[in-house]
């Protein structure tokens, strides 16, 4: 039994009632009162078109990568980031926390340890958001294709918007495959975050069937 | 080593003595005996440095192979120490009060091989794999490839054809 399933059933955060200073009783229910489970929502665009498509520039220049590396190829993006290849210059910045980035790039094999926290990750991320995934173990599970702990196709479990070929992809691919998601922002073809919303029960149903100590809420904000 | 090994022999039973390099030697030994050897060695034979624990499955022997690795910093050379343990009944002494980090060695093979070692700090806690419903993954008996199959949605791959054949069929089709 794994820690964290020990404190989500530790008594504190069990369902109780409070007498509060005012001498007024009321529920607490810390694990609802924490999490916020209820459904994500469809992010609607603009009823005005030009409108829209100035947003949507505004956002392909304006890419937040979240800083979680969760296989071998996150070793292509310090690289990326630095002097040499520059992402910078392409308008892509790294974030440390989910809330504050747009762009998730899942670098290489992911193990269903770490696709847990990919999910939550994933899902705290501000709507209009992007899924870049990098690597053959994203695609088809690489080769890693026949391992009783990595996934095969990420595109299952998350909605990605541009899939980077290759074993490990260098950083040049990587930078295309920035540009790519950049035309596919400004074309509105990007609208993966709603996906995910649409195609809600889909979604869960396959990540709760490899997740098997599922102890997190269905919807993480 | 070869006065170490002899030293060793005439207080412990060992058997099958492996001298793979000059500084790097194998030996096997009934499983009561491992832990007091392993004992002998770190207190009376300054092996102070604990290497690795390891596993193999002989599922033909109905038997798993644990190696203990240890090292002597100062002369500088290393010792295996082999002993092999029943399949269906696996359980084994544990070791985690001579070295600490033997209990997280001990605690994966818990997970990866499903073998007990009472008494190990944490040693039924999940290390890698969360909520493993399965039998454990790396004894032969699993099969890894099967069960990616079922689990993991595997993408359709494309037709490939053999190429000799395929070429033969291009060229000469008569044939």
């Amino acid at each position: 039994m794994s820690d964290e399933k020990n404190k989500f059933e530790n008594p504190d955060y069990a369902k109780r009632t409070v007498i509060g200073p005012d001498g007024k009783s009321f529920v607490v229910d810390p694990m609802q009162d924490y999490f916020l489970d209820a459904r994500p929502k469809v992010y609607e665009p603009v009823s005005i078109p030009v409108v829209e498509k100035f947003l949507n520039w505004a956002r392909s220049e304006s890419l937040w990568v979240l800083g979680f590396g969760t296989g071998c190829g996150s070793i292509e993006i310090p690289p990326l980031m630095t002097p040499r290849f520059d992402a910078f210059r392409f308008g892509v910045q790294s974030r440390a926390t989910p809330r504050q980035s747009n762009v998730f790039i899942i670098s290489g094999y992911l193990s269903i340890k770490t696709l847990k926290r990919v999910v939550r990750s994933y899902e705290q991320m501000q709507n209009p958001k992007y899924v870049l995934a990098l690597g053959s173990c994203t695609i088809n599970g690489g080769m890693y294709f026949d391992s009783y702990n990595t996934i095969n196709r990420l595109d299952h479990y998350i909605p990605v918007d541009v899939y980077v070929a290759g074993c490990m992809p260098r950083p040049e691919a990587l930078l295309a495959g920035f540009n790519k998601l950049k035309s596919l922002i400004r074309e509105g073809k990007a609208e993966n975050g709603n996906k995910y919303v649409k195609d809600f029960d889909w979604y869960k149903a396959n990540q709760k069937k490899i997740i098997k100590d599922w102890n997190m809420p269905d919807y993480n904000w | 080593m070869n006065t170490l090994i002899d030293r060793l022999a005439k207080l412990f039973s060992i058997s099958d003595v492996v001298h793979q390099r000059p500084n790097l030697a194998f030996v096997t030994t009934p499983m009561e005996n491992t832990i007091h050897l392993i004992t002998h060695l770190r207190d009376r034979e300054s092996f102070s440095l604990f290497v690795m624990l390891s596993c193999v499955d002989w599922i033909e022997d109905n038997q798993f192979q644990l190696t203990y690795v240890l090292n002597n910093p100062t002369e500088k050379i290393d010792v295996g120490i082999r002993c092999f343990i029943n399949r269906d009944s696996a359980t084994m002494e544990s070791a985690h009060y001579l070295w600490k980090q033997v209990a997280t060695y001990q605690r994966e093979l818990k997970e990866m091989y499903g073998i007990d070692f009472p008494g190990s700090p944490r040693v039924d806690e999940s290390f890698i794999l969360e909520g493993w419903d399965n039998i454990p993954p790396m004894r032969r008996d699993f099969d890894t490839k099967k069960y990616s199959e079922e689990t993991f949605f595997p993408r359709e791959r494309p037709q490939s054809n053999d190429p000799a054949q395929y070429m033969k069929s291009k060229l000469y089709p008569d044939e």
